[in-house]
């Protein structure tokens, strides 16, 4: 069990390790006009040259990589070149707004794709079709659309919700939980899809098992073959659904916080990529990347409680 | 052998793949989503025809101007016309799309087919790239790539489609490792075939339609990223796009908000017409080319009065009908099935596959499949009426007066639980006891059926334990309530022959002690010579003799039962070997 | 000629990891003989099968066929090349779904080059009709088949490439007790008339003694008992076999009550 988690999380800084290299390959590579870019149009030559020794572009890649690398591995993730604060500092403030709007939007559409993945698979029928329509509709409508038309709906014509903006939870928790109605309505609305219809099946096929009619045939009553047993044995395949819509929620917000205005990881990326704000975008990709890995060490670990075979090997 | 029979019925082959298409095209949802698809797709490319205006052209006065004049759905931020924009902006995104679904297509798949067949250090190297790539948020990798990838959005998509391609590889992988153990694919290695043509001949066929499937989603995924992206600007301003629009739209949402409707339906009705249709080639794959829809009037069983039984009888089935729904009407399974145990009596229920054996039993336990149905006739139970349709009287007795012992031991256990709470749970339910108590009696009875170290066991995963073990641990959750009467389906079938020997002697031995009666399904004529009272053979759904077992091997009634023991290899001469004169086959 | 061998393992052995699955096996197969290899599950019968069809490892140990060592030499790179098929288990798993009858039988002719398609295709029928099919079975799929018909088709398959020896693992034990020995009749019946081997592999000493030669009996990975059929199977010398013969419950309620008794009794001194 313990050799295992170790395994994931050897795993986890070898992808870090090398996604960090082809990020930091790919986004230093291709500097050739950041100068230019920050400067604007009418800078001089001279001007972009100095910059560009300023930044340190002048020097090999290599070199540059392996300054990053010294800096990054004490939490140094060097200054923004375009904002007046560091990285480090950038990310420190954006990640917490990112990560519970997420958090929220995940917590939100387990519990929501449970219950209609289970009562679809039970009951079949009605709950059945309404999970197809909602999982088409949510699947097929862009999140950020369907953001659009919630703007438009709810603050524009109905004037129930502010149409963009984010209140800190220290400033206002009643401000903070309005401000981000909408957005996680957003998000949830596009992944309930795909993740109730896995539940369903991962629960239909567990209650199709021959066990079930064993435990049927023993007099265990129906509420415990499905909550207990069969629930059990669909987790894996849950689970992996969540982890799956965690890592796609986390690049919907870059979308949505556009639309909404929230002061994110995501509009943060935004606007460094439009701008070429290199450092920004190398600090984005890993912090994310460890976010990623620990989750999904998470998630591995409720597998392996819910797995008794995992759990010995 | 404890399943319906599916075999179907022969028929012309020769157009199985027109059949297909045709099938997917005459459900609604497939014929629908096709339609639709064929004119976004048509539309895109006849644009230049379709569209009155140059999608770039501004006319300065009509910006955000409302529909009509000339522009039929309006103009936009700039004063462009809105429909022309939009079916030249279909082309642009289907071009996306395309690239993405290639690219993820040909990496994944071919990544997937090599690293299923081969397996070993290629297969763990393959997905350990693939799970690497599963683990980044593709938008945010887009986004931080741009300024290297430049403004072609195609490039982009280009390299989301190598994000995507884990999505491919994972379903090869997995199919392929579904078949590659398949008896036909060492066959074709007995041949002489190269992996190659094995790879290519066997195995693609078998994950084409899955393929396809994935390729439909894969594009609909495309097609809402490259919206995604051209949204937050990273596109081409220069060419008009739904993302692009869509863009244009948000910046005026307060001027003209109806603007943001009609590109967010463009991607909206595509990407569904994508999912529709996938939908639909997986509902006719899972059908198995069979449109089975419930019969809609039930016929109701019959609620005659109940014949009197003698106090000896416990159970007493008659004129017992099980169907299933089939394409017209209920197929029935079981065609009138009458038959009889007294207490302590053992009776075996023998026949072939698709007999109807395994249905009798289960209609009487009350736990047919999903969309079995008892359509007449009466099963009592000591006095009690258990046909009644909802069920209510057998699930009372499950499990403390009726006991059931499975064909599959390792199938038949809970992987998740331990065996002790699978013995404790159903124990604390039914007899209502304590779990001290009910753990107590879980470890007299797992000592008694034998098993050499109970605490173990009990403590033990199913999956720490032997097929012939389980199948004990089974027997002593089926006894635990010392039911009167147990329904045994198979319970040998799946074991070794000298593990069988052992398990009829313990079942021999229970039913003796708890003097159970017991209905014991089987193929075999030897566990029915062994371990029988009386026998009931079945043929088609129907019984054609109950006999005693003294009678039946000694002289039996009907034909089918005499050509079914004619068939039984007996221990006659054996054959005595000749060298050949002509070696090997000369055909 | 009455001593010619037709295959020959000698000292073969197989491991899986840690796990010795054949212990030192020696076995040889005469010309157009059958001999049976009986044991339970996990007891090596199959690794053997698979290792002389090459399908499957050999640590160590030579398997001489037709003065070729085949042993761990995949059946594309052997000499004799298509001299050894085989007949598997499950009939259901055995056929290509997505294939129709006549590509299953045709594809190992085709694919070696041995005849054009044309020719391939006019062969089919003779080999449906000597495993007693009808010829328009060539252009159905195997699913529209009962088990015992697509068995016949596995058996038409092997025979497609006129083999020495077929390997037929657990033919029967998948179908039903009639359409056994309608299959076990069919295999006796092409010996016959070809001369053709079998290593016939089964749990069921029934169908083993009904079909063979001689019989070989296998336990954890070693060869117990090897011996004329007669012997093995009716007067077994070694304890293993007389506990699996004894196991096996006969359909006669006098001689299985005495057989079971006999069992216990043997259960007992072991």
């Amino acid at each position: 069990m313990i050799r295992y988690l170790l395994k994931r999380v050897a795993s986890g800084i070898a992808l870090l390790c090398l996604v960090s290299t082809i990020t930091f390959m790919m986004v230093f590579g291709a500097t050739g006009n950041v100068a230019r870019n920050i400067l604007g149009e009418n800078a001089t030559a001279d001007q972009v040259t100095a910059l560009n020794s300023r930044l340190g572009l002048d020097r090999p890649l290599m070199v540059q990589f392996g300054d990053w690398v010294s800096h990054a591995v004490r939490g140094d993730l060097g200054p923004s070149w375009t904002m007046s604060e560091s990285v480090a500092s950038a990310l420190a403030s954006r990640l917490p707004v990112t990560l519970s709007m997420v958090t929220i939007a995940v917590a939100m559409m387990a519990l929501l794709s449970a219950m209609l993945g289970i009562a679809a698979a039970v009951r079949g029928g009605w709950a059945d079709r309404a999970i197809q329509i909602v999982s088409v509709a949510g699947f097929a409508m862009p999140n950020f659309w369907l953001g659009l038309l919630l703007v438009l709906t709810f603050s524009v014509k109905l004037g129930l919700l502010p149409a963009t903006g984010y209140v800190s939870f220290s400033a206002s928790p009643s401000a903070w939980a309005a401000s981000l109605v909408l957005p996680v309505t957003a998000l949830v609305l596009s992944g309930i899809a795909s993740a109730s219809q896995q539940i369903r099946g991962a629960v239909i096929d567990a209650l199709k098992q021959d066990y079930v009619r064993t435990l049927r045939a023993r007099g265990v009553s129906p509420r415990s073959v499905l909550y207990r047993h069969a629930l059990r044995n669909a987790m894996p395949a849950a689970l992996t659904v969540l982890s799956v819509q965690f890592i796609a929620l986390l690049g919907g917000a870059a979308v949505i916080e556009r639309v909404f205005a929230i002061p994110g990881m995501g509009s943060l990326t935004v606007s460094a990529a439009l701008i070429g704000d290199v450092p920004v975008l190398m600090g984005v990709v890993v912090t994310l990347i460890i976010v990623v890995v620990l989750v999904n060490i998470l998630i591995d670990f409720l597998n392996a409680w819910a797995n008794p075979k995992v759990r010995m090997s | 052998m404890s399943d319906i029979n599916t075999a179907q019925p022969p028929m012309p082959a020769a157009s199985q793949r027109r059949h297909f298409v045709r099938s997917v095209l005459t459900n609604p949802t497939g014929l629908v989503a096709s339609l639709a698809l064929l004119i976004v797709i048509a539309s895109a490319i006849f644009a230049p025809l379709l569209a009155p205006n140059d999608p770039s052209a501004v006319q300065i006065f009509k910006v955000n101007a409302v529909a009509g004049d000339g522009y039929l759905l309006g103009g936009d931020g700039s004063g462009r016309d809105i429909w022309s924009r939009l079916v030249h902006g279909g082309r642009n995104t289907f071009l996306g799309a395309l690239i993405t679904v290639v690219i993820a297509a040909s990496i994944g798949v071919t990544a997937g087919l090599f690293a299923g067949f081969y397996g070993r250090k290629l297969d763990l190297v393959a997905r350990w790239i693939s799970d690497g790539i599963m683990a980044l948020p593709a938008l945010i990798v887009l986004l931080a790539f741009y300024q290297a990838l430049g403004a072609s959005i195609y490039l982009s998509m280009a390299v989301f489609g190598v994000m995507l391609s884990p999505g491919f590889f994972r379903l090869t992988r997995n199919l392929v490792n579904g078949v590659k153990h398949e008896l036909y694919i060492d066959a074709a290695r007995v041949s002489g075939l190269s992996d190659l043509r094995i790879i290519t001949r066997h195995i693609l066929l078998s994950v084409r339609a899955p393929v396809v499937i994935q390729t439909s989603i894969v594009a609909g995924i495309a097609i809402v990223v490259q919206s995604g992206l051209e949204f937050l600007g990273l596109g081409d301003p220069s060419t008009p796009t739904w993302g692009g629009m869509l863009q244009d739209a948000f910046s005026n949402i307060y001027v003209s908000p109806q603007a943001i409707l009609w590109p967010g339906l463009a991607i909206t009705a595509t990407v569904a017409s994508l999912v529709l249709l996938a939908n639909a080639i997986r509902d006719r794959m899972q059908q198995g080319g069979v449109q089975v829809r419930a019969p809609k009037v039930l016929p109701l069983a019959a609620s005659e009065p109940l014949p009197p039984t003698t106090s000896d009888m416990l159970l007493d089935v008659r004129d017992l009908v099980v169907a299933y729904p089939a394409n017209d009407g209920w197929r029935e399974v079981v065609k009138g099935v009458s038959l009889s145990l007294k207490r302590g009596e053992v009776l075996g229920l023998v026949g072939e596959s698709g007999s109807g054996k395994s249905q009798t039993a289960f209609a009487i336990l009350g736990l047919l499949s999903p969309g079995g149905r008892v359509l007449s006739g009466s099963i009592r139970f000591d006095g009690i009426d258990l046909g009644k349709p909802s069920g209510d009287e057998v699930r009372a007795l499950r499990g403390k007066r009726i006991a059931y012992v499975p064909q599959e031991p390792m199938a038949n256990l809970d992987p998740a639980f331990r065996i002790g709470f699978q013995l404790v749970e159903p124990m604390m339910t039914v007899l209502g006891i304590s779990r001290a108590e009910a753990t107590r009696r879980a470890l007299k009875l797992l000592a008694r059926v034998k098993l050499p170290d109970p605490e173990r066991v009990f403590r033990a995963y199913p999956h720490e334990i032997s097929g012939g073990m389980a199948q004990r641990v089974l027997i002593a959750g089926a006894v635990a309530c010392s039911p009167d009467l147990l329904i045994a389906d198979e319970p040998t079938t799946a074991l070794d022959v000298t593990v069988q020997a052992e398990v009829l002697d313990l079942l021999r031995d229970l039913q003796k002690e708890f003097n159970m009666a017991v209905m014991l399904v089987t193929h075999n004529f030897g566990v029915v010579a062994d371990s029988c009272d009386r026998v009931a053979v079945m043929k088609d759904g129907r019984i054609v003799e109950i006999n005693t077992v003294a009678d039946l091997f000694a002289a039996p009634s009907h034909d089918y039962t005499r050509m079914l023991l004619d068939s039984v290899l007996e221990a006659g001469r054996t054959r005595t070997y000749r060298p050949p004169m002509t070696e090997g086959m000369r055909a | 000629m009455n001593d010619r061998i037709l295959v020959d393992c000698r000292d073969v052995n197989v491991h899986f990891g840690a796990h010795h699955v054949l212990k030192h096996v020696n076995l040889t197969i005469r010309p157009g003989e059958t001999v049976g290899l009986v044991g339970e599950s996990g007891s090596g019968k199959t690794t053997l099968g698979r290792a002389i069809l090459g399908i499957g490892p050999v640590s160590s140990g030579e398997i001489w066929f037709d003065g070729e060592n085949i042993a761990g030499v995949p059946p594309r790179s052997r000499k004799g090349q298509a001299a050894i098929q085989a007949v598997f288990q499950d009939p259901y798993s055995s056929l290509n779904p997505s294939m129709t009858i006549e590509d299953i039988l045709t594809e190992p002719i085709v694919a070696r080059g041995l005849a054009s398609r044309a020719d391939a295709s006019r062969q089919v029928r003779k080999l449906l009709d000597q495993v007693a099919l009808p010829s328009d079975a060539a252009e159905r799929f195997a699913r529209e088949f009962s088990g015992g018909q697509r068995q016949r088709i596995a058996i038409a398959r092997a025979l497609a490439l006129s083999p020495r020896l077929i390997v037929c693992d657990e033919p029967v034990s998948a179908l039903d007790l009639s359409t056994q020995s309608r299959v076990m009749d069919l295999f006796i019946e092409i010996q016959e008339r070809t001369g053709v081997a079998y290593l016939f592999v089964s749990h069921d000493l029934a169908a083993v003694r009904h079909i063979s030669h001689r019989v070989a009996v296998m336990r954890f990975g070693e060869i117990v008992e090897f011996g004329e059929c007669d012997q093995v199977t009716a007067r077994p010398a070694h304890d293993y076999t007389k506990r699996l013969l004894l196991a096996a419950p006969v359909a006669d309620p006098a001689r299985q009550a005495e057989r079971r008794a006999a069992f216990r009794a043997l259960a007992m001194t072991a």
